[in-house]
């Protein structure tokens, strides 16, 4: 195709960097150098930096760190220290959760558990840390709090698995554990055990919420693109005074589906979709081996349960038969 | 009543890719076209098929109803109407109707004078739903390994064909995808929220600008990558969701037939620390 589609940009447009939005007075000063690079240009902003450091953001990268050292360590630990095993394993390792005979004890003994608790503590300073500083710089650039409050619901189904519904269980050995395949394995033997989540409602809602965010942001994405020869980027001023761009996205939705939002409203479609994804699944963790044991059954109960023509000959379920030796 | 307040100046004739100005109308807000009649076609013949297999089954639960594909015995052949043919037959309506719905797209792009992206995205999405309904089973060789049309069912689908493989999250292009699916849900709560709060700066504040947006994530992160590449990149990773996706499913049974945590023995095996 000979149109030039708005990919990747063609011509750069080299200045001074920009040092940022005046903070106001008792703040911290910026830090690092501005540099440009052209590569980054071509699909953004050239520019990277500068930073603000500042006490809450340096804590929650040290109280992060602190955990990854951790966890970390106690892998390296698992192989006996042996940097080659180490790099050859590192997807199979794991900082595992407590066993389950400690049941919600504060600290259980570092080699059953205990480091997990540690670790989850320094990693969920971290993030509290890290909220209070995104909270932070959007009260003193003077912004609205949608980020921040975007990230509670991120926070809350971490809360949720690793701490809230192993309260509520009774036990630390419901959370998840530290490592790339072995936070996998827990998904799948959750699921197992708690007779499948996908008979879960709320799993099927926070799917939805999933989905649909990447559709949203595919059809967002590609709308703007599309209507980029107008301008339709500059998203504050499209808000503030609709021009052309504004009104050929919109148009193009209306005409293909009938109904349109605007330029700012799709963003709350957008910022909906994409926090209401953890928030059910929060829920759907929360509920499940508190309120509900196993969703298959719970499914038959409610009538969702699919009817599948028998394949094969129906025998008597042995779970079901009583005074049998089994 | 159906238009748009500044609508009218855009209802102009053109843009069509076929019939000219034979349907190049709308009714109420909806663009029709030459395309919007075959989606309506396909998109009627398909419901009403549908209905027709749900009554054909057991129930009228919205929850339960499930129309399957033909028994794996039958091939690629065409299956009988009441026993995976009209399967086959929504099927084949399911992809007239979305195809003619992105060419519409394009048609009402042309008329616009916009980018055609949206229809292209489309095409992506479209494209995963043919591998999953069309180009997997012809690979292996039978309709059957589609998925059943059914609210639960294709549930019980995805969690029986995982299965299949022991732990499907095993699957590298799966866990590929997996991270993109998250990665672009976080991207979309930043930039609703980035937008939102530069245009809802709360009590007593200025609407703020894009200097503000860059500089909230400079503050933050070092880096923003500022109002066009936001779009761009948002609408690669949620496409890239979509490929990766694709990809993980037609691996599985064509060209991968064990388990997935046993394809990574290639990495445990290395010579030189096996």
């Amino acid at each position: 195709m000979a149109e030039y589609q708005n990919l990747f940009t063609r011509v750069q447009v080299h200045t001074a960097g920009y040092p940022g939005v005046p903070l106001p007075k008792g703040s911290d000063e910026r830090v690092g150098p501005i540099r440009h690079f052209p590569l980054a240009g071509k699909l953004g902003d050239a520019q990277i930096g500068p930073i603000y450091l500042g006490a809450l953001g340096v804590w929650a990268i040290v109280c992060g760190a602190i955990a990854f050292l951790i966890i970390g360590l106690n892998m390296w630990a698992q192989v006996n220290w042996n940097p080659v095993l180490f790099v050859r394993n590192l997807f199979w390792l794991s900082l595992e959760v407590p066993r389950a005979e400690h049941g919600f004890m504060l600290i259980p003994p570092l080699g059953e558990g205990g480091w997990w608790v540690i670790a989850g503590f320094f990693l969920t300073a971290s993030l509290g840390l890290w909220w209070l500083r995104i909270y932070r710089r959007a009260k003193e650039l003077g912004m609205g709090m949608h980020i921040p409050w975007a990230f509670g619901a991120a926070i809350w189904l971490y809360l949720v698995l690793g701490f809230i519904r192993p309260l509520l269980m009774g036990s630390w050995s419901e959370a998840v554990p530290f490592g790339i395949f072995p936070h996998l394995d827990w998904t799948a033997a959750f699921s197992i055990r708690y007779g499948n989540l996908y008979y879960n409602p709320f799993h099927m809602l926070s799917i939805v919420f999933l989905y649909g965010s990447v559709l949203l942001f595919a059809m967002h994405g590609a709308t703007i693109l599309a209507v980029s020869r107008y301008g339709g980027e500059r998203e504050i001023e499209q808000s503030l005074d609709r021009g052309t761009a504004s009104e050929r996205a919109a148009l193009f939705w209306r005409w293909t589906m009938g109904f349109n939002g605007t330029m700012e409203s799709v963003h709350r479609w957008a910022w909906w979709f994409a926090v209401l994804c953890p928030i059910t699944g929060g829920i759907g963790i929360l509920l499940t081996g508190t309120v509900v044991d196993n969703w298959f059954l719970w499914g038959v109960k409610h009538g969702i349960a699919p009817m599948y023509p028998g394949a094969y000959e129906i025998l008597p379920d042995p779970a079901l038969s009583v005074g049998v030796v089994k | 009543m159906s238009m748009l307040s500044f609508e009218r100046k855009y209802r102009v004739r053109g843009g069509t890719l076929l019939g000219g100005d034979l349907f190049d109308f709308w009714v109420g807000p909806f663009y029709v076209g030459f395309f919007g009649v075959t989606t309506f076609f396909f998109a009627f013949l398909g419901t009403a098929l549908i209905l027709y297999g749900a009554s054909l089954g057991p129930t009228w639960n919205v929850w339960q109803i499930s129309i399957a594909p033909p028994d794996l015995s039958y091939g690629l052949g065409l299956a009988p109407l009441k026993e995976g043919g009209l399967w086959q037959v929504i099927t084949v309506c399911a992809l007239g109707a979305f195809g003619s719905w992105a060419l519409r797209e394009v048609e009402i792009s042309r008329k616009l004078g916009i980018g055609l992206h949206v229809p292209a995205a489309f095409a992506v999405a479209i494209s995963a739903y043919f591998t999953l309904v069309v180009l997997r089973p012809v690979l292996l060789g039978a309709w059957g390994h589609g998925f059943p049309y059914g609210i639960l069912s294709h549930l019980d689908w995805v969690s029986n064909v995982g299965y299949q493989y022991l732990h499907f999250h095993y699957n590298p292009a799966h866990m590929i995808a997996v991270s993109l699916f998250f990665g672009t849900t976080l991207a979309l709560s930043l930039h609703g929220g980035l937008v939102l709060s530069a245009l809802n700066p709360g009590d007593g504040q200025a609407v703020k600008t894009a200097e503000h947006e860059n500089t909230y994530f400079r503050d933050i992160i070092g880096y923003s990558i500022g109002t066009l590449g936001i779009h761009r990149v948002g609408l690669f990773i949620a496409l890239s969701a979509g490929i990766w996706s694709a990809i993980c499913i037609v691996l599985s049974g064509p060209f991968w037939t064990r388990s997935w945590p046993e394809w990574w023995s290639w990495w445990l095996n290395f010579p030189w620390w096996s």
